[in-house]
């Protein structure tokens, strides 16, 4: 089986042409979904053309860059663990109970962020919530996947299609077409929220400025920000202006959304799709913990567990980095501390060294 | 930043603690320390030795690292991870050959010296430097400190058959042109010695 890990951690063939393919796979896999969940696109509105275009735009990109991620030595050996410990035979119902645990923990509730601060917390919560409601409504009526029709009998009536079967009906003036006609704007308002507490924080927080780059950190809100404002001129242009301008503000609105997804895969969005990541190296981490502990052979005490120690090896060799020293022995087999200890002693050594040959002179 | 550098010098360090204490107060890494500082033999010395991060010129902890999470600075600083995209999988608490980075596990996420990047990218000394009042820890010129030490500033270390340059200096007597480091083993390791009660450092340490 290591020998198979230690492959693993190679990866083989031309980066580019492998992220090409997958991008391109993503990108046909979503035109046939647009094509089979719009019932050849018969339920497809043709006035939603253009943000399914750049859905697809942004579906080739996070194929392309998601596959370049795992082209990576260690996100590939990390990658093929985490499924290949979630999937253990015997253990699949204890993972998947797990699972569950980890993603209500660290999705649903975001508690790990809650512990680094609050502020942040409140943000992150709001913007990622505002944005995966807003995202769970939008996508899937551009693609034609759902969509409203009036009743037959009654113009009252309300009637709501998941692709092209009748899901359920409402009246119009009732609580519930109000929370669907303005659910976008709801998420509008939570993300403005979000947007809002996190400029907040990285306008006072002297650590947030020091590092924080216009590029990666501050264009991902401008763009949040004018995505909702631009969508809220379109509610208030129908309720309040008689629809005022209100084409030349969903073209505005449309070009706001279609830069952001043009943005998706390249910008800090991205982290999205990593992150579900950690929810494997939590299998990871609770494995490492249970298996076999490595000792460090300096001061012979556990550091970590073996099969990371092992695991890193394989990984430092995929990169070129070459731990073996001179005597036979292996730098991964050191433990941090040791590592730490071991710089001031060499220093001292060549000190002592100095000292002696200069005696004996 | 300014042209100053920054050098470590084991040997100085007197173990006081300070630059523990200042560490805490940086910006970047509000209230949490990121200088390690090691007692070398427990038992048997009172050597100290405090441990930056040496902002290799290509980290190895990025290189391992399966969030790509950890970024440099133009500068040539390596920051902690980024907060988005880190996993807390400790690939590079592992690998790093100074043993630098920390995993904080209340928050799920690597941290390390960020040679107090708040101070350094506004022409400000890192906090450590600042307080070290041994010189261990020194942020200054390369003219200044070629004057004023017996040793010289190298930044090239060897481990194994690694070759790794870093931004940060350490001090070293005059003919040593690069740090080959090789296992300094120790007479009595911590699992070997019988269990004491009364190891106050030791508890401290734990």
């Amino acid at each position: 089986m290591n020998a198979d890990v230690s492959q693993f951690a190679k990866a083989k063939g031309s980066d580019t042409v492998r992220a090409t393919t997958w991008g391109l796979l993503a990108t046909a896999a979503l035109i046939g979904g647009i094509f089979i969940g719009s019932r050849g696109m018969r339920d497809f509105d043709p006035a939603l053309v253009s943000y399914a275009g750049a859905t697809l735009f942004a579906a080739f990109g996070l194929g392309y860059r998601f596959s370049m991620w795992l082209r990576r030595p260690p996100t590939r050996l990390y990658w093929y663990r985490g499924w290949q410990l979630f999937l253990t035979p015997g253990s699949f119902w204890k993972n998947l109970g797990h699972l569950f645990e980890i993603f209500l923990s660290n999705f649903v509730l975001q508690r790990f962020i809650e512990r680094r601060s609050h502020m942040r917390w409140t943000a992150h919560w709001f913007l990622a919530w505002g944005c995966l409601m807003a995202g769970a409504i939008t996508f899937p009526l551009s693609f034609g996947w759902i969509h409203f029709e009036t009743g037959r009998s009654s113009q009252d009536i309300y009637r709501a299609f998941l692709f092209g079967i009748p899901v359920g009906q409402f009246p119009v003036h009732s609580v519930i077409a109000e929370l669907a006609f303005n659910a976008l704007d709801i998420a509008a308002v939570m993300v403005l929220i979000g947007v809002f507490s996190a400029l907040w924080r990285r306008g006072r927080d002297h650590g947030a400025m020091a590092v924080q780059q216009f590029a990666n950190d501050l264009m991902p809100l401008i763009l949040l920000f004018a995505i909702c404002v631009t969508g809220l001129f379109l509610t208030a242009s129908t309720h309040l202006m008689n629809g005022l301008h209100y084409t030349f503000l969903s073209q505005l609105h449309a070009i706001t959304v279609i830069i952001t997804l043009v943005y998706l895969p390249f910008g800090k969005f991205f982290h999205v799709f990593q992150r579900p990541a950690q929810l494997g190296v939590d299998f990871y981490k609770r494995a490492g913990r249970e298996g076999e502990q490595a000792v460090c052979i300096r001061c012979e005490l556990p550091y970590g567990s073996r099969m990371q120690m092992d695991d890193l090896k394989r990984v430092q060799e995929a990169l070129h980095i070459h731990y073996q020293l001179l005597d036979g022995t292996h730098y991964q087999d050191v433990c941090p501390k040791c590592r730490r200890r071991n710089l001031a002693l060499m220093q001292d050594n060549m000190w002592k060294s100095t000292r002696i040959e200069s005696e004996r002179s | 930043m300014t042209n100053g550098e920054f050098f470590i010098d084991y040997s100085r360090c007197i173990g006081c603690e300070a630059c523990v204490q200042a560490c805490g107060e940086c910006d970047t890494h509000r209230g949490v320390s990121m200088i390690h500082l090691e007692t070398i033999e427990r038992r048997d010395s009172v050597q100290t030795a405090p441990q930056i991060c040496m902002h290799c010129e290509d980290p190895i902890c990025a290189q391992v690292c399966p969030a790509d999470a950890i970024k440099k600075t133009p500068d040539g600083v390596v920051q902690s991870s980024l907060k988005p995209r880190c996993i807390g999988c400790s690939n590079c608490v592992m690998s790093c050959p100074f043993g630098v980075p920390k995993y904080q596990i209340d928050i799920d996420q690597m941290m390390k010296c960020d040679m107090c990047y708040d101070r350094t990218s506004v022409g400000k000394k890192p906090m450590c430097a600042t307080v070290c009042p041994s010189g261990a820890l020194t942020f200054t010129t390369m003219q200044d400190i070629q004057r004023t030490r017996q040793g010289v500033p190298v930044n090239e270390w060897r481990f194994g058959v690694e070759i790794v340059r870093t931004k940060v200096y350490v001090m070293v007597p005059k003919e040593v042109t690069r740090v080959d480091v090789d296992l300094v083993q120790i007479a009595t390791t911590a699992a070997a010695l019988p269990p004491d009660p009364y190891d106050v450092a030791l508890m401290l340490e734990s």
